[in-house]
């Protein structure tokens, strides 16, 4: 359409000294070589075929190309003029031709890089890091591929429970992560349709296949080294399977717990077990308790056995003496003198006495 | 004039009619991608077809010819494709369900068959993905649930594996590997009961354990009795006569004199014949 207007504006324009038309006028018309701005839009659909060595791209080379063909046929005269107002044309497009050589045929492979080449879509090599050259872009491609970047892919991908089945028909929800890197930039950009998509699949396929295997207190306790390592060689050897040459750097279980609904009863468990745990203390501290108290007092009645049978009589009476005297000393004393005399004794009235006056104690039968 | 005027026309309109030849007589074969010629329609040779065990650059991959405006280019993805399929509902042979996400990889080898029979990659898979669905029903079905967790999954998945590799082979597909990527029980009751069972599994242990605990408990508090009681007696069984009244004294102190006994309340009625007031009425006996 554009180039439709431009035409019709540009016929327009000419119509008033040249109504043949835009093939006829264009020798025979001074205006038109001085009308560059306009023809440069216009050259589109003549001027590349007329003029061979410009090819497809130089469109404001071929437009000056042109210009110079024209001020020839008119004469003599356009010359030395179509010549100075040339040459920035050309520079112009050799700047451009350069540009484009430059950005498409100079590769910087970074350190972790490496480029992938195809020349007209077959693998000629793979490029190594720093600045490296091919052949322009129709011809070469070069396809960037981060080799040492290790990707992390985290599974489940958002804060949701992940569900599993272990191999005693319990279930688990499992938090993982799955490091790789690329080993084979070739094989990673030839072979695999959708690496990423791949990578995940085969990590939950071999996470699940190492899961069916093992029980649900390996998975959470102690088994779960074996569990990334099984699990890494697993995914590595599909992987390997499709030669998507991607490595596997390390699996890791982030979380392995009981499913939210049944980790109280879990927890549960473990308090059970420090209760048990606790008991046991208790009991042993009972029994050093009692078993210490029982030795230390045989050993006191040894001791005392032993003073004993010395002097069998004389320590019998000074033990009782001495404990009589302990006892009666800081207790209230009766003595009854029996038998007959039978007095009637108000205990309750006695202990309210004592407690008003310490001192006095009744003794009928005579006493002190 | 006029000649030298229509002579850049003509070999523009030349050039231009070349470009369009030759942009139509070659074609670029990128290495990720394989093609079927089709000359009016009839499919005539494949180019850079799989074959295992190549090399990258020592493919068919590059520039080809072919027959202008003649030849038609149907384009087939060399690489390892996936089949996906969600969420199929499996009953294993003991009546339980589980949903089962499974994938297949495969790759087109041979390209010119795959044309005809499919047209494309999107319905090949999509033609494969019913036939892996019934495949997996189909091989699952047959085992115990328990079964379907164990290491025997490997055979269960062979078993699939080549089922479906029957029906791909008419596609011109090689299926690289079949694998479940989920297999859980399905929400509501499935899980639910599973949970309840998990759950009830805990109690018992729980019960357990306390009662195990408990017993151990016991067990040392009665062996720790028997040797108390034990050194008593291999003590105290030198005199038991001693014993007794040793231990009579002991008990008297405690009971009269020990913490927490009011020793005021004590009252203590005394006969004068009391073996304390011996020397108290007869003095000298």
């Amino acid at each position: 359409m554009a180039r439709l207007t431009a035409r019709l504006s540009k016929a327009i324009i000419l119509g008033n000294d040249n109504p043949k038309g835009p093939w006829g006028s264009g020798g025979g018309n001074g205006g038109n070589g001085g009308n560059g701005g306009g023809n440069g839009g216009d050259g589109g659909p003549r001027n590349p075929w007329a003029f061979p060595p410009g090819g497809r791209r130089p469109r404001p080379n071929a437009t000056s190309l042109d210009e110079f063909l024209k001020r020839a046929r008119r004469g003599g005269g356009g010359f030395p003029g179509g010549f100075g107002s040339k040459q920035p044309w050309i520079y112009a497009a050799i700047g451009l031709v350069l540009i484009w050589l430059i950005f498409t045929s100079v590769h910087s492979i970074g350190p972790q890089q490496r480029g992938v080449v195809t020349y007209f879509g077959r693998y000629t090599g793979t490029l190594n890091p720093g600045i490296r050259l091919t052949a322009p872009v129709p011809v070469a491609n070069v396809q960037k591929v981060d080799v040492e970047q290790i990707r992390t892919e985290q599974f489940p991908e958002g804060t949701q429970q992940n569900l599993m089945l272990t191999g005693d028909q319990n279930i688990i929800d499992i938090k993982y992560q799955v490091r790789w890197d690329i080993r084979d930039p070739e094989s990673y950009v030839f072979q695999i349709a959708n690496p990423e998509e791949t990578v995940r699949d085969t990590a939950e396929s071999a996470m699940r296949e190492v899961m069916a295997t093992v029980t649900l207190e390996q998975a959470i306790g102690a088994g779960r080294t074996a569990i990334e390592a099984r699990v890494q060689n697993r995914m590595q050897e599909l992987l390997d399977d499709y030669n998507s040459g991607v490595r596997v750097q390390g699996v890791a279980i982030e979380q392995a717990d009981p499913p939210d609904a049944v980790n109280e009863e879990f927890k549960a468990v473990t308090a059970a077990q420090q209760q048990a745990q606790a008991d046991l203390n208790d009991a042993r501290a009972y029994a050093q308790q009692i078993i210490a108290r029982a030795q230390g007092e045989a050993a006191e009645f040894d001791k005392i056995y032993e003073q004993y049978a010395l002097a069998p009589e004389v320590t019998r009476r000074r033990l009782y003496y001495e404990t009589m005297e302990q006892v009666l000393a800081r207790s209230n004393k009766t003595i009854i003198e029996a038998p007959g005399v039978t007095p009637y004794l108000p205990l309750p009235e006695v202990r309210r006495r004592s407690r008003a006056e310490p001192a006095p104690v009744p003794a009928p039968g005579g006493g002190q | 004039m006029s000649g030298a005027f229509r002579n850049p026309m003509v070999i523009g309109v030349v050039l231009l009619a070349l470009v369009i030849l030759l942009a139509n007589a070659i074609a670029i074969v990128p290495e990720t991608r394989q093609a079927v010629i089709l000359r009016f329609q009839q499919p005539i040779a494949t180019v850079n077809a799989y074959e295992s065990d190549e090399q990258f650059g020592r493919t068919g991959a590059g520039v080809i010819w072919r027959v202008p405006f003649v030849d038609q280019l149907v384009w087939v993805d060399k690489r390892v494709l996936a089949i996906d399929l969600q969420g199929q509902q499996v009953l294993s042979t003991d009546q339980l369900r589980l949903e089962v996400d499974a994938f297949a990889r495969f790759r087109v080898v041979d390209p010119l068959r795959m044309v005809v029979t499919a047209g494309n990659e999107e319905r090949v898979a999509a033609q494969l993905r019913p036939i892996l669905g019934s495949a997996l029903r189909n091989e699952l079905g047959k085992r115990e649930f328990a079964a379907l967790l164990s290491p025997e999954r490997g055979q269960v998945m062979d078993n699939i594996q080549t089922g479906l590799q029957r029906a791909a082979t008419q596609y011109g597909v090689r299926i690289v590997d079949v694998r479940i990527k989920h297999a859980d029980l399905p929400e509501g009751s499935p899980l639910q009961s599973a949970l309840q069972r998990m759950a009830t599994a805990r109690q018992q242990e729980t019960r357990t354990i306390r009662a195990q605990g408990q017993k151990q408990a016991q067990i040392i508090r009665a062996e720790a009795d028997a040797q108390a009681a034990r050194v008593y007696a291999e003590s105290f069984g030198k005199d038991a006569e001693f014993y007794n009244f040793w231990r009579a004294m002991q008990s008297y102190r405690n009971t009269f004199l020990g913490e927490g006994a009011d020793q005021t309340e004590n009252s203590i009625i005394l006969s004068p014949s009391n073996e304390y007031l011996r020397e108290f009425t007869n003095p000298g006996r």
